[in-house]
């Protein structure tokens, strides 16, 4: 396939051996490697173009400016925000959710208010919530989900009552790959007057994301996660919910002017960018988008859906591995168990093979613990795979079960 | 592959798979708890004295090869010997997986120095040690982070 031979090539990381094995990189959901042009383009800025942002009339000031600005245009158009000012840099998806559970939430919920969450959530859409929660007396609530690892619709809608403030869920858990019906969840949500949040961290580097179609308050991304830089991510809200909202961070570039008696917020989205952004990162991030969009959702999507097949067949006729998430509507990550070795001992015994895959509890300890087990091995995949990689894959897992099992 | 055979020897590979030490003192005069939050494994030790020698010592819990074959060896290890000869024990095995290596004798407990070449694997093979200490002291759950 097209995919196998051309996408590779323009990933550099990929070209090397870990001892004397081909790297094999299965741990794209933790993430992504990054192509020659999103390494370029930061290279490029750095080389060229470095200047702080927003403020100087000279030439590189105006460059940079130009070129963080054109990130959050591409930001909006990849995934279909009403405007460019709907998107705000963060450092990651992970900051994104904090800043709507201090900005947003803290100041509006209280005691009997609920948050509502699902039970296959990251670390990161729980704990931003637990703190908002103890913070103002308010109570966290989940929505389990079903043994093939998909949601538990029925107990979603059960779950929604008027007390209901915040949802908040993911597009695709980052532990088990299921792809959850955010667009029915988030109509669902409206209907008792709840505001939607929903982490797209795993989602926007593997599936098209149209906002509009989902109709979700806020939606979170990491550029990492999606071929960009670490250290870089977006918050699209609503544009009348962000302007409502106070700043989160105090600091440069987030004010209109500043006195000692009275200071005046600058507009959406600046107001929640205080301070120096990570600008190479923005700048890395649109290279990231650009690539995306070249090689086109349907082709990843396409490419994907037949590694996990694939993956699927030849992990499945191994005596002794058992699959954890089994949902319809998966996206491209495999996690497993090997009977009688510990997922860390697989996860050794595959970086000898250079097979690198992420094994532990995925910062989804809740998740774990409702399959009854503290470690699982994952396997994830991007468009750089191929389907030898994946025989690659069960040849190490073999060697695994032949040594410890 | 030469090292992944140093890292599971044999006996390595033996005592994860049948631990003799497995399970709990009951009643016992020292518990000690041990989290490696990286990977999930979790290790109690119950342990009774007499004096100050370890007269009995188990392992409970779930983890890896490395650490459960780890708190295994431990167990045979320490049994029989007094506190301080335990702590300097644990001493010249820490030096072994993780320091500038130990010249003196470790018994069979030598069979871990292939961990030496797997830094991501050190705290797999001294979780059970760091839960004897804190089982000795009394001190509440240790964490390897």
């Amino acid at each position: 396939m097209v995919i196998d031979t051309l996408i590779s090539d323009t990933f550099p990381v990929l070209a090397q051996y870990v001892g004397d094995k081909k790297l094999v990189y299965l741990d794209s959901a933790a993430t992504t490697q990054k192509p020659q042009c999103v390494i370029d383009a930061i290279t490029h800025y750095y080389e060229h173009d470095n200047a702080n942002i927003h403020r100087g009339v000279h030439t590189l000031s105006m460059r940079s400016t130009q070129a963080y600005e054109k990130t959050r245009c591409r930001v909006a158009s990849l995934l279909g925000a009403d405007r460019p000012e709907e998107v705000i840099f963060v450092r990651g998806a992970t900051e994104g959710i904090n800043l709507i559970a201090q900005a947003w939430a803290r100041p509006r919920i209280g005691v009997g208010d609920e948050i509502l969450i699902t039970e296959m959530e990251h670390h990161s859409n729980i704990v931003p919530w637990q703190l908002v929660c103890e913070q103002t007396g308010a109570s966290l609530k989940v929505t389990p989900i079903l043994d093939d690892g998909s949601i538990d619709l029925d107990a979603y809608k059960s779950l929604l009552t008027p007390q209901t403030k915040i949802v908040s869920i993911t597009h695709v858990s980052n532990a088990i790959g299921s792809i959850n019906p955010v667009k029915e969840m988030c109509s669902l949500a409206k209907k008792v007057g709840a505001i939607t949040v929903v982490d797209g961290a795993q989602a926007v580097g593997h599936m098209r994301v149209d906002l509009k179609e989902i109709d979700c308050d806020f939606y979170v991304i990491s550029g990492h996660k999606m071929f960009g830089p670490t250290g870089i991510g977006c918050l699209i809200g609503k544009y009348d919910i962000l302007n409502e909202m106070e700043p989160w961070q105090g600091g440069g570039d987030m004010i209109l002017s500043v006195s000692f008696e009275e200071t005046k917020w600058n507009h959406v989205p600046f107001k929640f960018e205080a301070g120096t952004p990570h600008i190479a990162g923005a700048i890395g991030l649109g290279a990231a988008i650009e690539f995306l969009e070249e090689i086109s959702y349907d082709a990843i999507e396409t490419h994907e859906h037949e590694l996990l097949a694939y993956g699927t067949e030849v992990l499945g006729k191994i005596e002794g591995v058992g699959f954890i998430g089994t949902a319809p509507h998966k996206s491209g990550i495999l996690t497993f168990t090997v009977k009688d070795v510990h997922p860390h001992d697989v996860g050794t015994i595959l970086d000898h093979a250079g097979v690198a895959i992420r094994t532990g509890n995925h910062c989804a300890e809740p998740l774990m613990k409702r399959f009854g087990l503290t470690a699982t091995c994952r396997a994830s995949f991007s468009i750089y795979n191929t389907k030898e990689e994946i025989d690659k894959l069960g040849e190490a897992i073999r060697e695994a079960i032949r040594i410890l099992g | 592959m030469s090292n992944l055979r140093e890292l599971y020897l044999e006996m390595v590979t033996d005592h994860a798979k049948r631990p003799r030490n497995k399970g709990k003192v009951d009643p016992c005069d020292h518990t000690g708890h041990g989290y490696n939050p990286l990977c999930g494994d979790v290790v109690m030790i119950t342990l009774n004295l007499d004096g100050e020698t370890i007269k009995d010592l188990k392992f409970d819990g779930e983890g890896c090869a490395i650490s459960t074959a780890s708190a295994d060896l431990m167990a045979d290890a320490v049994k029989g010997k007094t506190i301080e000869d335990a702590r300097l024990l644990f001493r010249g095995f820490h030096a072994l997986v993780a320091g500038d290596g130990f010249d003196g004798d470790l018994g069979k407990l030598i069979v871990f120095e292939g961990v030496r070449e797997f830094p991501m694997r050190v705290k797999c093979a001294t979780l059970a040690w760091h839960t004897l200490i804190a089982a000795l002291d009394d001190s509440t759950e240790v964490t390897t982070e």
